[in-house]
């Protein structure tokens, strides 16, 4: 029961909405993470700045054995995407990214670093921090099975950035590129350089910049397909209402369509003008033959 | 001159189409979702040719592959509709084309509540009202509420005593306590507006503070106080002329469901009797009104006795109607 407005705002915040918010991802690390393991959370972490928040203590548990502590930590910090790294002897290199719905885990995927290559390693100009990423995902992978075009979707969810109707051309700097084959996932950065074109359309550069990530899939715990159904599900409200009626003809004029009844041009009331009434001539006569006998008689 | 300038224009064409160009090999097997800003590569690549993924060629295969796809996207991208917004172009991106699952399910509607519907069933509108209003006193907008608010009640260090008032009666404290009336109220209704919404039993009010108190008022006092023991009023004794009050606070009286046994027969057989009766029971009061009523009713219309005739609606309207001012055609009465 909140008792202030920001602390009713904050709330309000958390209620489910229509249009959503943006998604945010919360980044844990396990009972044991090895140096790469701490270098991933952290770095994509900036990445994925200011939509991230990121546990610093360790925390003794197993996503895939009990969810609970992971649903725990989401509704508190209000993330619905998320990521726990840990290493083990028998999992070296764990990292496991998951999403969340109504509270509960969604979709959850196994990957191991085999290759990690960090921001700092890479000499190269950073883009800003915050700003939307442009996403590259290829390879055949992807549309062999079900749950690969799940991981796909889990990809582009995870990776996504704000929420945006609108976006300035100029601040399409980041590319994150996603590329499987093999079984094995690259997961590369990059800045865009605008080159000068013939046309108006800049030509694209890359350069190489913040951290690449090779990955092998390990375990999968993926939402049943109802589930994930009851997910999808967009609220009718949210759908965009057609404007009936209305359309534009080849020279650009708008032009609107109006239905009517049928009319009885008999019936039909307009101005009344005295010379066009229909009145019938001979009463008139009659009319005006008694009003002058009349006066004769007074007379 | 014109030589040297064509050969110049056709060098530089050659370069402009090699390395600046915005052209992409195999479009068509990327596809774009600017919605999300999303480039896909469906189809073959290069890279899965190479078993050995040696790391300087792969990194390049890569690059070269994102760079393609990219190019493609802000290809479409340019073609957006653009606006200027504060000095920047920005662009309306379209809807997503991929279903992405939603963090939390759809949110319910919620319960309309009392006053809302009212507003709805006459047509009023919410208007929206300005932050700043006019104080006569301060001479200077102030805020309509809030820290420093235009006329404001609370800080009156005098308040003129009403000629219809006590004299001895503390103003200040009055106003005090009818401010926590109200907010007791407001509470009151949106309590009251959460237990219908969650369609839960309401219960009765009973009695409310009125500035007023009619006749009812004070007989439904009499009663409210004399059930507000502990015991539900069951011990209470009653006044020397006190009678049982109508106000029993139910809307609606049932039988006690077992007891009187005789008036419980008495009723059901009664209903087995009205139904073998083939001549219908005759409501004798009933009867004589509608008879009344239907005479009357003939006698007004058999008596054009109005002085202004009364308003008819078709046909009658437009026979009876007259042209305006044309003298000449006027059907003179007979007198």
């Amino acid at each position: 029961k909140p008792k202030t407005q920001r602390g009713r705002r904050a709330l309000e915040k958390k209620e489910p909405k229509i249009i959503e918010n943006t998604k945010h991802a919360l980044f844990l690390k396990g009972g044991n993470t090895s140096q790469t393991v701490s270098q991933v959370l952290k770095e994509l972490h900036t990445l994925k700045k200011p939509c991230a928040t990121i546990f610093s203590k360790k925390n003794m548990t197993r996503p895939f054995e009990d969810q609970s502590a992971v649903e725990f930590f989401s509704s508190k910090a209000d993330c619905s995407l998320f990521m726990f790294g840990s290493h083990s002897k028998k999992r070296p290199n764990n990292i496991v990214i998951g999403r969340l719905f109504d509270g509960q885990v969604l979709d959850m995927v196994e990957f191991g670093v085999d290759k990690f290559v960090s921001m700092q390693e890479i000499r190269a100009q950073k883009t800003p921090v915050g700003i939307k990423p442009c996403l590259v995902v290829s390879g055949e992978f992807f549309d062999e099975n079900d749950d690969n075009k799940r991981l796909k979707n889990l990809f582009i969810d995870f990776f996504r950035g704000e929420n945006v109707n609108k976006i300035c051309l100029s601040g399409l700097e980041h590319v994150i590129s996603i590329h499987a084959v093999n079984g094995k996932i690259y997961i590369r950065n990059y800045r865009v350089l605008l080159k000068k074109s013939g046309s108006r359309i800049p030509r694209v550069e890359l350069e190489s910049m913040g951290p690449s990530l090779d990955l092998s899939m390990r375990r999968t715990r993926l939402a049943s397909d109802d589930l994930f159904k009851r997910a999808l599900k967009k609220p009718v409200e949210a759908k965009p209402k057609k404007k009936k009626n209305i359309s534009r003809d080849d020279l650009g004029n708008k032009l609107g369509r109006i239905h009517m009844k049928t009319q009885d041009f008999d019936k039909l009331q307009a101005r009344k003008l005295k010379g066009l009434k229909r009145s019938a001539p001979k009463k008139n006569k009659e009319n005006t033959e008694a009003k002058k006998q009349k006066i004769d008689s007074t007379s | 001159m014109a030589d040297t300038q064509i050969v110049v224009d056709k060098v530089l064409q050659k370069d402009v189409n090699k390395v600046f160009s915005t052209a992409v090999e195999n479009a068509e097997l990327i596809d774009i979702d600017e919605g999300l800003l999303l480039a896909t590569t469906t189809g073959n690549l290069n890279i899965r040719a190479t078993h050995d993924f040696t790391r300087q060629n792969g990194e390049e295969v890569i690059r070269q592959s994102t760079r393609s796809a990219v190019q493609t996207l802000f290809n479409s991208l340019w073609q957006l509709p653009v606006e200027q917004v504060e000095g920047t172009y920005v662009v309306t991106l379209p809807e997503i084309k991929m279903w992405l699952p939603r963090e939390k399910p759809i949110p319910k509607k919620r319960a309309v509540t009392k006053w809302q519907e009212y507003a709805k069933s006459k047509g009023i509108l919410n208007k929206k009202k300005s932050r700043m209003v006019w104080d006569e006193a301060a001479k200077e907008y102030k805020p309509r509420w809030g820290y420093k608010r235009a006329n404001d009640g609370t800080q009156d260090w005098l308040i003129e005593v009403p000629a219809n008032a006590d004299p001895m009666e503390d103003q200040f404290a009055k106003r005090q306590t009818a401010k926590k009336e109200r907010v007791a109220k407001n509470e009151l209704q949106r309590l009251r507006n959460i237990a219908r919404s969650q369609k839960r039993k309401v219960p009765g009010v009973g009695l409310t503070p009125t500035e007023q108190p009619s006749k009812d008022t004070l007989s439904k006092a009499l009663v409210v106080a004399r059930k507000s023991t502990a015991s539900l009023g069951k011990f209470t004794e009653k006044l020397p002329k006190e009678k049982p009050s109508k106000f029993t606070g139910k809307k609606r009286k049932f039988e006690p469901s077992i007891g009187d046994l005789k008036n419980e027969r008495e009723r059901q057989l009664k209903i087995l009797d009205v139904n073998a009766k083939k001549v219908p029971t005759i409501n004798v009061t009933k009867a004589t009104n509608r008879a009344l009523r239907e005479s009357e009713e003939q006698r007004s219309r058999e008596r054009p006795s109005r002085k202004t005739p009364k308003k008819q609606k078709g046909k009658g309207a437009s026979a009876g109607r007259k042209g305006g001012g044309n003298k000449k055609n006027r059907v003179k009465r007979n007198k």
